[in-house]
């Protein structure tokens, strides 16, 4: 019927575009400021939006001494799905700030979950004045900003953030879970920030009823890692902000069995897979003065012996732990990890 | 006939072996995807690299006792040499498994599922994220030159998978590549000092 035919034609662009929505691939950019992300109710002033949520985990990662600043946006009437404990699930339309001061504000990171399993990676730099922050491009800028003696910060790219943040099986936000947002808060953490005013915890969100399936034990009893010494929960925790992003179970290093994430499933020290899987393993890495005899992830007793130590202390690109994002050994932390190595375990 | 107890014992004790070792075994693999991953290797010169080369006769052979384990443990290479100022940038060792240049000294690895030395702990998805990321298990270190990541990563999932599983039914080699050295290592790294001990 020839009048039928304008419409089947509309609806066959109707529905290819919507298939071609649907198939969409990429998302689109993000925007080329910072203003424009939703961050700030006042660029000019630098007025948070108060809908932007402030937080800080107690085990944060170590970033060459910059000083750092969160903030996580949940859609309104959205909750996190807390079902799976270790790995919540965000709902589209989160997103998530981190900015790096360290004399000046040089960067502003910045992911949103722009829809189911799919994220976006962007990082903002700031100009001179400070009066906003350009989209980095996506490789990055390498050697951005001195941080003295010769060593520049780099400006990671898209790529880099998912070395990190992507994995199998799992959500790509770092930092923000239940043991990390405990308000049973770890005052030996290296670098432990202070909670100030205002910050979220997991207190908080649970009261809010921002997150769905917590678990009825966090508010009486928030998460802390079990530890038989607060030395060694400092340390546990420290190699589980630290390294735990990718050295977990069931996820793309699995298959090297070295576990540095914690579990809320593990309640007892002697579970603790930063210690199970770590001290008294065998290492395949080659640790400097170790020549002719087995080489042990952590050998107990004798942390210079110990692979895990080696790498933490090396910033050669080569030998490095973690692999990328810094250029700075974290003094304060290797100390309390060789401390803990040399005098706790045994 | 009388069955005895210890007989029936000897035969339950058997079968649940027997389950349990084919629970234990690895899947067999599609011997269509292994022959386009033998394919793939011929064809993209993986032994170049990776497969040591004894001198014969007409010059370089593929050592086939040590197929793609890379740069021999034994092998302990001098520091290099340094280059003057100039076009001329690279060394590499005649097996082509030791490489020097402006990024450091890289040792080729050893492909082999050797579980200690080589890829045997790897799961095919960490041999695809490794290739499409240039990160070791998609993670860790960078690979170095010359690895041609820039157009390997470019590989389908399909054919990365078929040279994954045809790199599992190669023979175990044992074999532990140095680590790579940074550009200006001095003589005596960690490296070295491992090969010069393993090759007592």
């Amino acid at each position: 019927m020839p009048g039928l035919a304008p419409l089947k034609l509309l609806l066959a662009l109707a529905l290819g575009g919507a298939l071609s929505l649907a198939a969409a691939g990429p998302s689109p950019a993000p925007p080329g400021l910072l203003s424009k992300t939703g961050l700030y109710a006042d660029m000019a002033t630098k007025r948070v939006d108060p809908k932007n949520l402030s937080y800080s985990p107690q085990y944060p990662l170590w970033s060459d001494g910059a000083h750092k600043r969160r903030w996580v946006y949940l859609p309104a009437g959205r909750r996190i799905d807390a079902a799976r404990q270790d790995d919540w699930v965000f709902p589209v339309g989160t997103r998530f700030w981190k900015e790096f001061t360290f004399d000046t504000r040089v960067e502003t990171r910045y992911i949103e979950k722009v829809r189911p399993g799919a994220w976006r990676f962007a990082t903002y730099v700031w100009n001179a004045d400070e009066s906003d922050a350009l989209l980095a491009p996506e490789r990055g800028l390498k050697n951005n900003h001195d941080l003295g003696d010769g060593i520049r910060h780099d400006i990671p790219g898209v790529l880099d953030c998912r070395t990190c943040h992507e994995g199998q099986g799992s959500e790509v936000i770092l930092g923000f879970s239940a043991l990390q947002l405990s308000p049973d808060r770890d005052a030996m953490a290296p670098h432990a920030e202070t909670l100030e005013p205002g910050m979220i915890t997991l207190t908080t969100l649970v009261s809010q009823n921002r997150i769905a399936a917590a678990s009825p034990t966090w508010r009486d009893t928030p998460p802390r890692i079990a530890a038989e010494t607060p030395r060694a929960r400092a340390a546990l925790g420290y190699l589980h902000g630290n390294c735990g992003g990718c050295h977990r179970a069931g996820d793309t290093l699995a298959s090297v069995g070295m576990f540095l994430r914690h579990s809320l499933a593990t309640t007892t020290a002697d579970d603790e897979p930063g210690m199970v899987t770590t001290s008294g393993a065998p290492s395949k890495y080659a640790v400097p003065g170790v020549v002719g005899e087995p080489t042990y992830r952590i050998k107990a007793g004798d942390p210079d012996r110990s692979a895990l130590v080696f790498r933490m202390s090396s910033r050669n690109p080569l030998t490095q732990m973690p692999p990328l994002g810094t250029k700075l050994v974290d003094r304060d932390a290797l100390a309390l990890i060789k401390q803990w190595i040399r005098d706790d375990l045994k | 006939m009388r069955v005895s107890r210890m007989s029936v014992l000897i035969v339950a004790v058997c079968s649940l072996a027997a389950v349990a070792s084919r629970a234990a075994d690895p899947p067999k693999a599609d011997p269509r995807q292994v022959k386009r991953g033998e394919y793939m290797v011929s064809v993209m010169g993986c032994d170049d690299c990776h497969t040591n080369k004894d001198m014969g006769p007409d010059g370089p052979e593929l050592d086939m006792k040590h197929r793609l384990s890379g740069h021999l443990e034994a092998m302990v290479m001098p520091p290099a040499p340094a280059l003057p100022t100039g076009p001329w940038a690279i060394v590499v060792a005649p097996t082509l498994t030791a490489w020097h240049g402006p990024w450091g000294t890289s040792f080729t690895r050893n492909l082999t599922p050797d579980k200690e030395t080589g890829l045997g702990d790897w799961t095919e998805q960490n041999f695809i994220d490794t290739i499409r990321t240039g990160r070791r298990l998609g993670k860790g270190r960078v690979l170095l030159p010359p690895m041609p990541i820039p157009a390997f990563k470019n590989l389908t999932d399909e054919d990365l998978k078929a040279i994954f599983a045809y790199l599992r039914t190669l023979p175990a080699v044992k074999n532990k590549v140095p680590e790579p050295l940074p550009p200006g290592a001095p003589a005596d790294t960690p490296a070295r000092a491992q090969v010069q001990a393993a090759a007592k």
